[in-house]
């Protein structure tokens, strides 16, 4: 098996916080992020979105970057450094330290800025505002920025980008080639993608209701989140750890480009994967935290493949992008920070808006928030367009 | 461990898709953008699909289908690619929609496409392949970021024939934006003497080059796969000089054991400072073959270069064409690639006979 590889830190920015404690009274506290259009100018006004609530100005404030700059890449920034600052670990330049980043439509929000100007004539249009289009731009931003050069690179299989950067980060420290990897996501939100779920008929009109029987739809949110990976020896008599990703699984649907086969066969043989490598039983797992987008589709297809694997009593469950929104290419790092930490203070994290058990499931969502449960061992599923299917599993580190 | 090239599949600016080791006759082109040469994609994809699909999907699958014929399978164990640019075309059909419509009456194809893992996904969705699927997006490092992490899952033992591309598509908006950033030659001449010129600019191109890596040999192999080193933003050149020194001593090499080297040279006088400085510090005298003059430069143009590398290993023979300098040795046994995109992102491909 595996040496483990460490969590030692995580950070957070979405639309219920701008760092993991406040994220986390939110949950406490029950306050869902969804609200009207704020800061994104788009004529899709009906949709309630879970924006980061600061304007770009402030966000550029937060992080220290140019008000030109992406929105994506100020995000990833704030969380990245809340990240490694939490990790209590000293300089990057310490460590053979990489970057893996996720995010789906790089500096789209400015691209979209460019391109009314770029279409009346291809002679116009600041140019700066396209020198951000690509992801890894957005990568680049932030690595330069923490001093990582060691090894970067960016990862784009849509909603389940940021958990398969936790995975490509944790293989780099198996095979020697990192000690610390900050890992995750980040995206913001864009008319492209407003516009894009819009044209998918899978943007609810009301706070989106995951695994909730009326469910409609999903709410797009915005964020990064982003994990601190070590080594065992860089973890060897560090105090703090959060948890180990002790499993971790991708695995292809091969059904269809957007939805999800009706069984959920992605995703089951991403989850099962998952809980081989960790060498665990489901019944070992105390905690799911659903990719549960709220549409039709994805919680029909994922609560399917749960039961199969789970059986009729399936661990306590729940989305938090029934608080967050869909947060896309940061899904998966912000679920990430939040499933590790569950395993180390026992969060056990509401799923908002519930009310009425799906008929096709024998399980409903946990609806209450509670600290201080014994969670060995907790799940975290990521899916995404193309069949991409994740899976991460986080545990206690130690006996 | 050794990592086995089993199969490879090019679509690119020449005719590399139509069964001969390299090529059949040169194409040579005069526009300073080039474009693939599309092969006959009914006989991999179903016609009411082509029809659907935008040309960075029908080349990536289009690559990636010859590449497992030439090695033999029909469903690799995982499948990875690397894309900098992703699918510009359903991009910018669904921009430019959103924008001249005031985001009304959009409908969703474009959009679906637009997503990098497109191509990865489809592939897996026309193989029936459920394993392992993953898409990197890393400007200048996106093929080589797909060829590190395949190389890690076939060290991890997990799968024994992986299916690895690098694809980038060239479109009418993403050709005038990176004109106007001055990348290339608005005089370009002749392709074949692209790297005879001097002056400023490159020419532009695009294509899918997708691989076979195996964990062990094939009656089917072609070459080795030794290793890949990137490296980001370097100080200067002496750090591309060590890092070459290590890169080499880390394979048990010396630069003498090198037969052929290929850069990445692409006509552009400052890009090319850089291979000139890396030829002559280390590898003096050394044959040198290129073949930016033959895709055009794209931020995965090194998946053509590793398609080029690996054919000369399994003919031991080099289009006359590719060669910059120096005569084709009889035996050829280790080729070393050096690449930079932009001058940020710099990479080295250790190729060899198995």
């Amino acid at each position: 098996m595996m040496a483990p590889t460490w969590i030692a830190g995580g950070g957070v920015i979405c639309g219920i916080g701008q760092h993991v404690q406040a994220c986390v009274q939110a949950f406490q506290r029950m306050q869902p992020g969804m609200a009207p259009l704020q800061f994104l100018r788009s004529a899709h006004t009906a949709f309630p979105v879970v924006e980061v609530k600061a304007a770009n100005d402030h966000l550029a404030q937060l992080s220290g970057l140019p008000l030109s700059t992406a929105r994506t890449a100020m995000l990833s920034l704030i969380a990245a450094r809340e990240a490694w600052t939490s990790s209590g670990l000293d300089e990057v330049r310490d460590y053979r330290t990489a970057f893996v980043s996720a995010n789906t439509v790089g500096g789209m929000d400015k691209t979209e800025d460019f391109f009314p100007a770029f279409l009346q004539d291809q002679g116009k249009g600041r140019l700066h505002g396209v020198s951000q289009h690509e992801c890894g731009t957005i990568t680049e931003v932030v690595a330069d920025a923490l001093g990582i050069s060691h090894h970067i690179t960016t990862i784009s299989t849509a909603c389940s980008s940021g958990a398969n950067a936790l995975m490509y980060g944790a293989r780099l420290i198996h095979n020697n080639l990192a000690d610390v990897v900050i890992a995750g996501g980040a995206d913001a939100l864009t008319r492209f993608t407003l516009n894009g779920f819009n044209t998918l008929m899978i943007l609810d009109t009301a706070p989106s209701r995951p695994f909730d029987d009326s469910r409609r739809g999903l709410n797009l949110g915005e964020g990064a989140g982003y994990v601190v990976l070590v080594s065992d020896a860089v973890a060897k008599d560090r105090k703090g750890l959060w948890a180990t990703l002790s499993g971790f699984a991708n695995a292809n649907d091969a059904y269809h480009q957007t939805a999800s086969s009706p069984d959920g066969t992605g995703n089951y043989l991403a989850m099962q994967g998952a809980l081989h490598m960790a060498g665990l039983q489901p019944a070992d797992i105390r905690y799911i935290n659903l990719h549960g987008t709220g549409t039709q589709n994805n919680d029909l297809s994922e609560g399917l493949a749960i039961a199969r694997l789970f059986g009729n009593t399936p661990p306590p469950a729940s989305s938090t992008k029934s608080f967050t929104g869909h947060t896309l290419g940061a899904s998966g790092g912000i679920e990430a920070v939040f499933a590790a930490l569950s395993v180390r203070d026992g969060l056990l994290y509401p799923n908002a808006q519930f009310t009425t058990q799906m008929k096709e499931l024998p399980f409903s969502p946990i609806t209450t928030f509670s600290a201080g449960n014994d969670l060995r061992h907790v799940m975290s599923n990521s899916f995404g367009f193309g069949g991409n299917c994740s899976c991460l599993v986080f545990s206690k580190g130690g006996s | 461990m050794k990592i086995y090239i089993n199969g490879t599949g090019a679509i690119s600016p020449q005719q590399t898709a139509v069964g001969a080791a390299f090529w059949p006759a040169v194409q040579d082109y005069t526009t300073n953008r080039l474009k693939v040469v599309d092969p006959d994609y009914k006989q991999w994809i179903d016609l009411k699909q082509i029809r659907r699909m935008s040309r960075v999907i029908k080349m990536g699958v289009g690559a990636a289908q010859l590449s497992l014929q030439q090695a033999g399978i029909s469903v690799p164990d995982g499948i990875i690619t690397g894309t900098a640019y992703g699918c510009l075309d359903d991009t910018g059909v669904f921009l430019q929609k959103m924008v001249v419509q005031e985001e009304q009456m959009l409908t969703p194809t474009a959009f679906i496409q637009s997503t990098h893992n497109t191509v990865g996904g489809q592939i897996a969705l026309l193989l029936g392949c459920h394993a392992y699927n993953n898409t990197f997006v890393h400007r200048g490092f996106s093929f080589e970021s797909a060829l590190l992490d395949a190389i890690m899952f076939l060290r991890e033992g997990e799968a024994r024939q992986l299916l690895v591309g690098g694809l980038d598509e060239i479109t009418h908006f993403s050709h005038a934006i990176l004109q106007r950033f001055g990348l290339y030659k608005t005089n370009p001449g002749h392709s074949g003497s692209l790297l005879q010129l001097h002056n400023k600019g490159t020419i532009a191109g695009e294509g899918a080059a997708f691989f076979v890596l195996g964990a062990a040999s094939t009656p089917h192999t072609k070459a080795c796969l030794a290793g890949v080193q990137t490296i980001y933003k370097p100080t200067d050149n002496a750090a591309i000089q060590q890092a070459t020194t290590l890169f080499l001593a880390a394979h048990g090499l010396l630069a003498a054991d090198i037969d052929l080297l290929i850069t990445g040279r692409n006509g552009d006088v400052d890009d090319d400072q850089w291979y000139n400085t890396w030829t002559t510090a280390h590898f003096p005298g050394k044959p040198e073959a290129a073949f930016k003059h033959l895709c055009g430069e794209y931020p995965t143009a090194t998946g053509f270069g590793m398609w080029l590398g690996a054919n000369v290993l399994a003919h031991q023979q080099v289009p006359a064409e590719a060669m910059y300098s120096g005569t084709v040795p009889a035996k050829i046994n280790n080729i070393l690639m050096y690449n930079h995109h932009l001058t940020t992102h710099h990479s080295l491909i250790l190729m060899q006979v198995c």
